[in-house]
């Protein structure tokens, strides 16, 4: 698990960013001078690397997924975010500042035999 | 919901905001409809093997005697979907549908109805159900009573897709409004379990296209379970499966099979009657086990 700080990768985020409404948010978050956070994730038939994460409330997330084998999606249902996550790039996930707790989340994509075990929990620290 | 437990675990199920009218009609010379009774079987995932179900390559077999050995046979029978468990080999996948189709033709009844799920069909599109079963997504009458099968499956992502709304939509504008419609489906058209993808993504519009049909049911698999829930005037029951059971929607963090219990064989595992009765949109449902009891 790799998460830095940098604003600049942020911005560049925003501009990718998979939902429009989490974008705004993202932005409102800079906007008053919270440091993202960045989570590199890997997405692989059946499974996510790191399948639980840890980050910090009050400050935005940006998620980064590489796919290596199938377009995976990323289902978040209690942020009401997904994406689907094609092999060969990288695909950001803008996630507002959140309150502490614990978000699960998905692929909703059929990928094969085994899909049904292919999740995994963000862990928002207080 | 009208929801009145019988004798032998029937039950009734409507909920019909249009009943009453529906009654009126038919009572002043309104169509008339003959009742009649179908079953619907799901999710036997031929080719699975596992520990949750030790039994798998029997278990589809003694579901089809004992719905053979019904006393009065039903006029016809729905499979909705995952026919076959999935596999990368596209000619692993051919093989299991061939070994399947020739498994349920020793039903007694012919007029088999096939639908797919993901299993069967999200990873090639449907290719390898069309070959053998026809198209994923089809509509036929009976008896006065209209049936649309939609596939949410096809799509890896859970799409109906804009395209069969829309057949959807044409469909359903040559009925007369109130026309008893049933739907045959996959996954849950509501957002059951998100969490677990017991949903489909674009569901929502169907039910919104459906909304305006004061008697409509839909029959659907995917969640290996009985379970009962309405949309407004619309129910959904879903089935149990033939190969494991499921844990009730969202009762633990994870959707992992229930495990195999050697003292009870086949528990919660097995097949339902449904029993319509199209002047008022009634369905009576009898689940069945795998084996006569």
């Amino acid at each position: 698990m790799m998460i830095t700080t940098r604003r600049t990768l942020m911005w560049r985020a925003l501009g990718l960013g998979a939902v429009p409404l989490l974008a705004v948010l993202g932005r409102r978050a800079l906007a008053q001078g919270a440091e993202p956070q960045v989570v590199k994730v890997v997405a692989k038939r059946f499974d996510y690397t790191p399948r639980e994460f840890r980050v910090k409330a009050g400050r935005p997330i940006v998620l980064e997924f590489t796919s290596v084998d199938f377009v995976h999606g990323f289902n978040m249902p209690d942020m009401n975010v997904r994406a689907d996550l094609p092999p060969g790039k990288v695909t950001r996930v803008n996630l507002p500042a959140s309150k502490a707790g614990t978000y699960d989340f998905l692929c909703d994509n059929f990928c094969g035999d085994g899909h049904e075990e292919m999740h995994g929990r963000m862990i928002v620290e207080a | 919901m009208k929801l009145a437990a019988l004798g032998g675990g029937a039950v009734y199920f409507a909920g019909l905001a249009g009943c009453a009218s529906a009654d009126a009609k038919t009572m002043a010379g309104g169509p008339a409809y003959d009742d009649f009774y179908f079953v619907q079987l799901s999710d036997t995932h031929w080719g699975f093997s596992g520990a949750p179900n030790p039994d798998a390559k029997n278990t589809l077999r003694k579901a089809i005697a004992t719905v053979n050995a019904l006393e009065k046979q039903p006029e016809f029978i729905v499979f909705t979907g995952d026919l076959t468990h999935t596999t990368d080999d596209p000619g692993e996948r051919r093989r299991r549908m061939k070994e399947f189709k020739e498994i349920v033709a020793d039903l007694k009844v012919k007029q088999v109805r096939f639908m797919p799920g993901e299993h069967d069909a999200s990873l090639d599109r449907g290719a390898a159900f069309k070959e053998f079963f026809g198209d994923t997504n089809y509509s036929f009458d009976h008896k006065g009573v209209h049936f649309i099968v939609v596939d949410n499956v096809s799509d890896p992502g859970a799409r109906i897709g804009d395209e069969q709304l829309a057949w959807m939509k044409a469909d359903l504008a040559k009925r007369p409004k109130d026309s008893p419609i049933v739907v045959l489906t996959h996954r849950p058209l509501f957002d059951l379990v998100p969490k677990w993808d017991w949903a489909t993504r674009d569901g929502a519009q169907a039910i919104d296209i459906l909304m305006p049909y004061p008697k409509v049911t839909v029959f659907y698999g995917h969640i290996h379970q009985e379970h009962h829930h309405m949309t407004g005037h619309i129910a959904h029951h879903s089935a149990k499966s033939l190969i494991f059971p499921l844990p009730a929607p969202g009762s633990q963090p994870n959707r992992t099979p229930l495990p195999w219990d050697p003292s009870q064989p086949n528990r919660g595992l097995g097949f339902r009657e449904v029993e319509a009765e199209p002047d008022v949109a009634q369905y009576k449902i009898q689940e069945y086990g795998v084996t006569k009891a």
